[in-house]
């Protein structure tokens, strides 16, 4: 056929998603009936979770969990950087210490480890610092050293530093070859190289699992209430043992969980984007995709 | 003319493989050099160790006047440090097959980031440089361009304005227009004749047989690790000795 001379240019009528509208209502309805449920329903007692929400023993729980989270992210991740480049290293006794490590933390359960360090004076009763020749410097019974605190802080960490050192090693393998050869061409000393070009771009690829690692350490570190360690869902248990609020005061826990989640995963979103330069177009907001797919466009709108 | 480069003896294995056996070459200061050979005949190695991105096994290699990698003490040779080569490399520019940019940084972040760092210049200098070579490669409206923004032709000008940045007493080029579009090459090639019109000392491995014809004081062809023919390109192009390089010549043109 022949086409027509001169015709008006043609318009594209987009298709409709009707599918996209009902599953959305659906779901919409699903969503609404369960918190309705969970707003009418009297055994969820919302007064009392308002009441202990911000009360000081839980304020001081949340201060615990944030304190172990911190510093089992910090130190975890610094280890795990020191334990990806020796496994990366040429040196042969490196890479066999880095591995083992990685396997004997990955191999032992968190709670399992958080009672074996917690008793560790069974195995150890004297901690002491000695140089040969000089005496001992230094010794304490184990029991004056390792607190609740301290056994935890030492678990959390062991245990961040071997799933860091996976993710860190990731990231780094996973930067280009040339980009290394390209730095030391230009005489860059491998140090700086590693800093200036390889380690901001496996920045990108070690982010999201270092992110999901963060949260998750952030709900690992309840554990550590069974070595009665007051952190957020200890307190909560203190105060439900006295006044029999179960449910409650799980609640609280819960909602102070989901809020420091929340914030971490915001964070998380920020570094990504700083990160994310000169990056391929990152994934864009999930909801304005959706909406843009959703809702049926105008015809001024291209 | 005293040689830029100067490679005597060098051999070197991968394992069991003998990637390089015993190749010599000098290359005289302002001259261009194409290395050919079909692949895997060791030419992208030789590059490389010229740099000293590859260590070599046994023999020298001598980049104005000065040996690389190693301090010759008598009859001894010994490993510099990494911040020693790293000095060393400074003075040799280098291109690679896929332009290896910094991909986190833009077109002229590209360009100051070993200014900065290995040379410890002002940043106004660095950029006043960079700007003046982006304009030279025919590219200085995209100083804040990312690299994956810019075309594969394109992104080889940068990268050689890179390598140009840190003022190079000599350009090694590993097959620079082996992975570009047919019709991007030409770019590249225009801006890696003029630097060779202007003097600077080069080594380039390449398919790119006209380049070769046209630029090349000395063409080397290279196969399973030997060199087994050198000359000007009237030589080895028009009337190649050895068989090995008539069948190639028959294959690329």
């Amino acid at each position: 056929m022949v086409p027509e001379p001169a015709a008006a240019p043609l318009k594209v009528v987009r298709k409709r998603h009707y599918g996209r509208w009902c599953s959305a209502l659906v779901a919409l309805a699903v969503v609404a009936l369960m918190i309705d449920s969970m707003v009418r329903n009297p055994n969820f007692e919302w007064e009392v979770v308002a009441r202990n929400l911000t009360s000081d023993s839980i304020l001081a729980g949340v201060g615990m969990t944030i304190e172990l989270t911190f510093i089992s992210v910090v130190f975890g991740f610094a280890g795990g950087i020191v334990l990806a480049l020796m496994r990366l290293s040429a040196n042969p006794v490196l890479v066999a210490v880095s591995w083992t490590y990685t396997w004997l933390f990955r191999a032992v359960p968190m709670l399992v480890q958080l009672f074996l360090w917690y008793n560790i004076a069974a195995l150890y009763p004297r901690l002491a610092l000695s140089i040969p020749g000089l005496g001992e410097l230094w010794s304490a019974p184990t029991n004056s050293v390792i607190s609740p605190f301290s056994a935890a802080v030492i678990a959390l960490v062991m245990h961040q530093a071997a799933y860091a050192a996976e993710i860190v090693r990731a990231g780094i393998l996973g930067v280009n070859a040339g980009q290394h050869d390209a730095a030391q061409a230009l005489g860059l000393t491998p140090f700086q190289g590693f800093r200036r070009v390889v380690l901001p771009q496996a920045m990108r690829t070690i982010l999201p699992p270092a992110g999901n690692e963060v949260i998750g350490q952030l709900k690992t570190t309840a554990v550590v209430s069974v070595i009665a360690l007051q952190d957020l869902l200890y307190s909560a248990q203190i105060i439900y043992q006295r006044t029999y609020e179960v449910i409650p005061l799980l609640m609280v826990a819960t909602i102070w969980y989901m809020a420091m989640t929340t914030l971490l995963s915001i964070g998380q979103f920020m570094i990504e984007r700083h990160y994310g330069r000169g990056a391929a177009q990152q994934s864009a907001m999930s909801w304005q995709w959706l909406a843009r797919g959703a809702l049926p466009r105008s015809g001024a709108r291209r | 003319m005293s040689a830029a480069i100067e490679i005597s003896r060098v051999s070197k294995s991968f394992g069991f493989t003998r990637v390089l056996d015993d190749v010599s070459l000098a290359i005289p200061e302002g001259s261009v050099c194409v290395v050919l050979g079909p692949s895997g005949s060791g030419k992208s190695t030789l590059l490389r160790c010229v740099n000293h991105l590859e260590s070599v096994d046994a023999g020298t290699i001598e980049v104005g006047g000065e040996l690389i990698g190693y301090r010759r003490d008598g009859d001894r040779l010994h490993e510099l440090s990494a911040r020693a080569v790293a000095r060393q490399r400074a003075r040799i520019g280098m291109v690679f097959q896929h332009f290896n940019l910094f991909l986190h940084r833009t077109v002229i972040e590209n360009l100051i980031e070993a200014p900065l760092l290995v040379r410890r210049e002002s940043k106004a200098v660095a950029i006043a440089r960079a700007q003046r070579l982006l304009a030279q490669v025919g590219l200085a409206d995209r100083a804040a361009a990312w690299p994956r923004e810019l075309s594969g032709g394109q992104q080889q000008r940068i990268a050689i304005a890179r390598a140009l940045a840190m003022e190079p007493e000599v350009m090694l080029f590993d097959e620079p227009t082996s992975a570009l579009d047919p019709e991007l090459v030409g770019d590249v090639l225009q801006v890696m004749k003029s630097l060779a019109r202007s003097g600077m000392t080069m080594m380039v491995v390449t398919h790119e047989i006209g380049f070769a014809r046209e630029v090349a004081d000395q063409i080397v062809f290279m196969d399973q690790g030997r060199i087994i023919e050198s000359g000007p390109p009237s030589q080895v192009l028009d009337a190649p000795r050895h068989e090995r390089t008539s069948a190639f010549l028959s294959t690329v043109l």
